[in-house]
């Protein structure tokens, strides 16, 4: 078998002078904006963010310095099981998420972040995989109450609403299934987008309507997955923005995806990153 | 398009994928369903407070369904009904056509009803030789072009008024037309015929009330009304799922169910049948059997987390609002109940060996969850099913795939090897043609987020 290179199709959307960029700004916290109360905070860092996106990780260390959080990051994390569990591979997912409620539970810090609604949404899920298990239940549970998602940190537990971010440009937000549905979040993000400096804010037709990722479901169904997302970008286009925001990095892959193969010039951005943009460089963090 | 296989499930959504008529139809009716849905809920202040109730009704219903059965029974039967109480779907098939042949039955008509498709009815009454014709527009429709529902409440939801209006013409002689009152018209002048020659009508049920043993059945069209009324014998098909205990929540579920399902206030119909008529000169049927079907339902019986499937109204609002349904319609889940709901009950009442994918054909978005009038945690089931499918069902490679992903998301190491071996790997090999296919890949950075902390 020849492996054929054009079969790759990936895409790199990131500037080359990334790296030097993204490790200057964990090393340099920058003015802090003083928020209601300071916190020492876990940042939980998904292996999507990890791997594929690491200026979504770069960019939420920076705010939550920003608004005053002492940031640790426990590298021995990997991932929160999701693919196990809505794949339907429990014991697997047992596993990995037995890990992760033992790594976190030797923090200190008063919260766990992450800069993911979905993620964040299986921690609060972990109870299901240890319903039969009361030990690991109450730890999961007790996890899972100090886990927050990004934006509901930001604005149910710190009160922070402006982050003094800066972005020119018009955008709009795409509410990520997870943290719409199972963390409640509609509001907190579109506030906090609302205080960027510059950034014109419209919302999305059918914002709360799902982007066909779904994990698993898009490379079981790829065709349907498809179809469902051919809705949002014809959304998208038809808001006629520059960029499209999300919570998510999943939601973000698969819309960015789309829209690049499409050759759109709409970007995809997520909240983090648009938080942390000082308004100077408006390709940073992309 | 009809009678596909669940098993063929993906093969199914391609090619419904391909069509156009459909995907135009489909788009159009769960739009404005869904528009219609949320305007209508948002019109009553207690909204929440109503699916609240209604979900502790069936709660409770669903908790003691032994008793209130035999309390509907009782009830039912005092008032002059026959009730009979059917395992599977054959024993309810050969109660009813045993009916028809005893009272030597020609013609049978039927209204709308999902758990006579569910046991199949239609091909066992024509197998004793009676003719049966379905009278609900949508039924009839889809009768006459040999297909299947592909809605539960909106069974031709996938034809467009073209194809109906052809359909027609072919085979009821109407003159070609794209008048809809026309072709209602005609739909109605053969439909009034049959009622007229029918010997026995046959329903189902959307409500049995314990405390009175009254059946509860709602419609828009008057053909529920002709069915249940006009022939001697009416045979009403109830899951046992369908009772409620006291005449007083129907309060709560007629205000949660139409508006569910059309966005409507109320439906033109709501027919209360309890017992026969009382006197010779009454009108009316002279007999009434009300069939009790299980078919599986029991087993969701057993588990406090399954149970909850039997909660559902069967008002079709997952459906609209399903990204998956609203794609690729109800025809290619395969299964008598398509979109979410359908793919969480369909696998417990038939088993999951041939409808294995049907709890995988959902993105997880929480759409339904948030629609379902009775508060049916539809996401949370599929995951569940999925939990028994996967082990059993999920192939070599991928029971494979997700062992090795365990091992070295628990082990730093091994997940700092194989984050390095990723990025050289996706730089030959090709590593998901199933996402590339429509969608570019974002590759893996040159340095992850462990590597710039660490630095």
């Amino acid at each position: 078998m020849i492996f054929d290179l054009r079969q790759i199709e990936t895409k790199d959307p990131r500037p080359k002078t990334q790296d030097q960029d993204q490790r200057s700004k964990i090393k340099d916290p920058s003015s802090k904006i003083s928020p209601n109360r300071t916190m020492n905070i876990s940042l939980f860092i998904t292996c999507l963010v990890d791997q594929l996106w690491t200026s979504i990780g770069v960019s939420s260390v920076e705010v939550l310095r920003r608004v005053g959080c002492e940031v640790e990051f426990d590298k021995r994390q990997t991932c929160c099981a999701q693919p196990a569990f809505n794949t339907g591979y429990r014991d697997e997912a047992r596993q990995v998420a037995r890990r992760f409620i033992s790594i976190f539970e030797e923090s200190k810090a008063e919260a766990i972040v992450s800069p993911s609604g979905s993620c964040t949404a299986m921690v609060r899920h972990y109870r299901e995989l240890f319903a039969d298990d009361p030990q690991w239940l109450a730890r999961a549970n007790a996890i899972a109450a100090k886990t927050h998602e990004l934006s509901s940190f930001l604005i149910r537990v710190l009160k922070v609403e402006d982050v003094g971010a800066s972005w020119k440009g018009r955008l709009t937000w795409h509410d990520a299934c997870h943290g719409l549905r199972d963390l409640n979040l509609k509001t907190e993000p579109r506030t906090l987008i609302r205080n960027v400096r510059g950034a014109e804010f419209v919302e999305l037709e059918h914002a709360d309507a799902c982007c066909g990722f779904g994990g698993t479901f898009s490379v079981k169904y790829p065709e349907i997955s498809v179809a469902i997302l051919d809705q949002k970008i014809e959304a998208i286009e038809g808001a006629g923005v520059d960029a499209v925001v999300s919570g998510d990095a999943s939601c973000l892959m698969q819309i960015g995806g789309r829209l690049s193969r499409k050759g759109s010039n709409v970007r995809v951005m997520h909240l983090a990153e648009l938080l942390a943009a000082d308004g100077i460089d408006k390709k940073r963090g992309l | 398009m009809n009678h596909l296989s669940s098993e063929t499930f993906r093969e199914n959504a391609r090619a419904a994928l391909q069509d156009v008529h459909l995907r135009g139809a489909l788009k159009n009716a769960t739009s404005l369903f869904g528009a219609r849905r949320k305007e209508a809920a948002a019109n009553l202040p207690n909204w929440e407070d109503l699916r609240n109730q209604a979900r502790a009704i069936k709660d409770d219903a669903l908790l003691h369904l032994d008793r209130y059965l035999e309390e509907f029974e009782r009830n039912a039967e005092s008032r002059g009904a026959k009730v009979h109480w059917a395992r599977d779907a054959a024993e309810a098939n050969s109660i009813i056509v045993r009916l028809g042949i005893d009272r030597q039955a020609r013609t049978v008509v039927k209204s709308k009803s999902m758990t006579t498709e569910e046991t199949h009815l239609n091909t066992a009454l024509e197998a004793a030789g009676m003719q049966v014709v379905e009278t609900d527009l949508g039924e009839y429709i889809i009768q006459l072009a040999e297909e299947t529902p592909s809605h539960i409440i909106a069974p031709a939801i996938h034809k467009t008024r073209r194809q109906i209006s052809e359909l027609f013409t072919a085979e009821l002689g109407m003159p070609p037309t794209d008048d809809i009152a026309q072709m209602t018209r005609t739909a109605r002048a053969t439909l009034r015929d049959r009622f007229a020659a029918a010997d026995v009508g046959v329903s189902g049920v959307n409500f049995g009330v314990a405390e009175t043993g009254t059946i509860v059945i709602v419609e828009n069209e008057g053909n529920i009304r002709l069915t249940t009324s006009l022939p001697p014998i009416h045979i009403a098909v109830m899951g046992i799922e369908k009772v409620i205990p006291r005449f007083a929540d129907l309060d709560v579920f007629l205000k949660l169910l139409p508006r569910s399902g059309t966005g409507q206030r109320l439906t033109t119909y709501q027919s209360f049948i309890t017992g026969v008529k009382r006197a010779s000169t009454d009108e009316g049927p002279e007999e009434l059997h009300i069939v009790l079907l299980d078919n599986g339902r029991s087993r969701m019986l057993d588990h406090p987390l399954t149970r909850q499937s039997l909660a559902c109204i069967r008002c079709g609002a997952c459906l609209n609002a399903c990204p998956v349904y609203q794609q690729i319609g109800g025809h290619a889940y395969g299964s008598v109940y398509p979109g979410p709901i359908g793919a969480v009950i369909t696998p417990q009442l038939m088993g999951i060996e041939k409808t294995s994918q049907l709890p995988y054909a959902s993105s997880l978005c929480g759409a339904c969850r948030e629609v379902c009038p009775v508060k049916i945690d539809i996401p949370r089931l599929l995951l569940h099913l999925r939990a028994e499918i996967a082990p059993r069902k999920g192939g070599i490679a991928e029971r494979l795939a997700f062992k090795t992903w365990a091992r070295i998301m628990t082990s730093p190491a091994l997940y700092r090897l194989s984050s390095a071996a990723g990025r050289i790997v996706q730089r030959v090999i090709p590593i998901s043609r199933a996402w590339t296919k429509g969608r570019d890949m974002r590759p893996i950075e040159s340095k992850s987020f462990h590597d710039l902390w660490n630095e």
